[in-house]
């Protein structure tokens, strides 16, 4: 096996691995759905076009198999906006170096503030989400984030920009659970093109960063890619064969995949495919069929109506309440947003539609004292 | 074709060399079988004779002998044996067997995995048996083994494919090529294990016990190629759809 996924992914062609796609016939879906251990093959033919007429069997299929695996319960989660200080240039983000908004990165005080906001909502579980300062925003600040906020939280994730193995290594002892970080598109050239400037234009530094997750043996990571950037089919087989590779080498490490549509912002890029919801929904049973434990997560960038129906369908965590600027929950409400959220019900009020639905909300599905380092 | 480490195979059969009723038998059903690897109880040849009966009725070209530790009962045994046996047969296979319990001969996953650990730095090409258990194989690949030997059922028992559902969860999420060991009574539970995608079985009992073992061997080498390219044409999926009173997806169509 390969040290990291860069080789596997370079005996890839995008253009072919996309016609494969786009010739899957009706044979091929009737073929996965019949199958019980479902390949890369049979995932392809899920998410081709050729499925389109099967998605009712895909949605119970994706109910049954999500129901045995997780039950009815749905965990919760909240981001928490560190800082929209960034020097990347990412033609689709509010936060973009060349965005002319007002830069903030939250003081110890102003997170503690936050923080008292967010308990009061209920959450156990947050998401440290930052933009890309390295002078700013770097390991010593987060290290000095997960001690402020270890005692007020039992699980901590993280989605900031990609570290080296050491960083990881420093952070994960110190409370640091769960490492999201999107490839946001698997096409190496509109990668570029997305992102002209800053680090984050090193494609397989990117492409590299679950690889040296896995290495520093962080428990859990999230992958996807931004809906819209390129072809959705194409971009999201890349993600099952990236999930494929780290399941089977970093065994020990559970794996999570989210599905951002990309959302309108401050100087917005309009997207290049368009994905309905009915396509959305394929793309959540056919990962559901294709993986039966990875965890599926929606945020609140979706609208209520398809929130609240894609419940029991295979989904198993989302956000709630959800602010996307930096000291939006209490410090600076008003201020610049990353993305404009379509759910803004609170909370408390996701937990009566959950419950409702016959759902529990979970509010604490880890303690980090089960972490010995 | 197969690989393991640095070695090609054509045949996706292996076989070992007990309970024959004689060497010569033995050597006809081992053609017949068309194996290229085969494994010898170090506790059943004369290491320091180069007459000895059964490695004299190996002596081919396309058949390795692969050394195995059986009578061995814990991690320094083996290590010592597999020493022992690159010596005396100059190759650094070892098919690693640790079986403490004399009655089952179930195999010891604690002492198999600190044997792979220390035999791996000693620059030896492991193939464990082990039990039909999906942690420890990822403990073993972590540790160095070239392939997994997880048991169908127990040993010279052929009673088949006991374990399946587990050794799907291995062959679905190994590294290294899996090779069912034990327990393979029948030409069809030998097709069944290459079907459900094992890269290899090891069959001895079924063929050294049945009343015939050349003509024996001669339906397991057609049942694994069977098997194989039943795996490889990909089975028809036996189709179980779910029918459901309230659609799920209507909602996309207000």
């Amino acid at each position: 096996m390969t040290d990291n996924f860069t080789a596997l992914f370079n005996t890839y062609s995008w253009e072919e691995t996309r016609q494969s796609i786009y010739d899957k016939t009706a044979l091929d879906v009737e073929h996965a759905l019949g199958n019980n251990r479902r390949t890369l093959e049979d995932f392809k033919a899920l998410i081709s076009p050729a499925a389109a007429p099967y998605l009712e069997q895909m949605a119970q299929l994706s109910r049954q198999i999500t129901l045995r695996r997780f039950g009815k319960v749905m965990q919760l989660y909240v981001p928490l906006y560190l800082s929209n200080e960034c020097n990347n240039i990412c033609t689709y983000c509010g936060f973009s170096l060349d965005n002319k908004v007002r830069r903030k990165t939250l003081s110890p005080m102003e997170i503690m503030q936050e923080v008292a906001v967010l308990k009061e909502m209920g959450y156990d579980h947050v998401l440290l989400v930052t933009g890309e300062a390295n002078q700013t925003v770097h390991t010593e600040y987060f290290k000095k984030v997960l001690e402020l906020l270890r005692p007020h939280f039992a699980l901590i994730s993280m989605e900031v920009q990609p570290l080296n193995k050491e960083d990881y290594e420093e952070l994960i002892p110190l409370g640091l659970n769960t490492v999201l970080v999107y490839q946001e598109t698997y096409h190496r050239e509109d990668y570029k093109k997305h992102h002209p400037k800053g680090k984050k234009s090193n494609f397989e530094y990117r492409l590299e960063t679950p690889d040296r997750l896995g290495k520093a043996e962080v428990h859990k990571m999230g992958l996807g890619v931004l809906i819209g950037l390129e072809d959705w089919r194409t971009d999201s087989f890349f993600t099952a064969l990236h999930l494929s590779y780290l399941e089977k080498k970093y065994w020990k490490t559970r794996y999570s995949l989210s599905f951002p549509r990309l959302r309108p912002f401050s100087g917005g890029l309009e997207p290049k495919v368009e994905m309905s919801d009915r396509e959305l929904v394929q793309l959540i049973c056919a990962y559901r069929l294709f993986n039966e434990e990875v965890e599926l997560s929606i945020s609140t960038r979706e609208s209520i109506v398809f929130r609240d129906h894609i419940i029991g369908l295979g989904i198993t965590s989302m956000s709630a309440g959800s602010k996307t600027n930096p000291g939006g929950y209490a410090v600076e409400p008003e201020s610049l947003e990353q993305f404009e959220i379509s759910d803004e019900r609170t909370p408390g009020e996701i937990e009566t539609m959950l419950k409702e639905k016959g759902y529990e909300a979970v509010w604490k599905d880890w303690d980090q004292g089960l972490v010995c380092k | 074709m197969l690989t393991i480490a640095d070695k090609v195979f054509n045949s996706r059969l292996f076989t070992g060399t007990g309970k024959f009723s004689s060497a010569g038998v033995m050597e006809e059903a081992l053609l017949a079988s068309g194996s290229e690897l085969v494994t010898v109880a170090l506790k059943r040849v004369d290491l320091k004779s180069s007459e000895d009966d059964i490695l004299s009725h190996l002596n081919y070209p396309q058949i390795n002998l692969l050394p195995n530790t059986s009578g061995v009962r814990n991690a320094k045994e083996a290590v010592f044996a597999a020493q022992m046996a690159r010596e005396a047969l100059e190759t650094n296979w070892i098919k690693l067997e640790i079986h403490p319990d004399p009655k089952y001969l179930m195999p010891d996953p604690v002492e198999t995995l600190k044997a792979t650990e220390e035999l791996a730095k000693l620059g030896f090409i492991i193939l464990p048996y082990i039990h039909a258990d999906p942690v420890l194989c990822k403990h073993l690949e972590n540790a160095g083994t070239a392939a997994v030997m997880p048991l169908g059922s127990p040993i010279g028992s052929n009673k088949g494919l006991k374990t399946i559902d587990f050794l799907e969860i291995i062959i679905s999420q190994s590294n290294v090529p899996v090779i069912i060991d034990a327990g393979i009574g029948s030409p069809s539970d030998a097709a069944k294990a290459m079907e459900i995608g094992a890269d290899a079985v090891l069959v001895n009992t079924a063929i050294a016990v049945s009343r015939d073992p050349v003509k024996m061997a001669e339906a397991f080498k057609i049942a694994v190629i069977a098997g194989r390219m039943a795996f490889e044409a990909k089975l028809g999926a036996i189709n179980t759809y779910a029918v459901s009173s309230s659609p799920l997806t209507s909602f996309l169509d207000d």
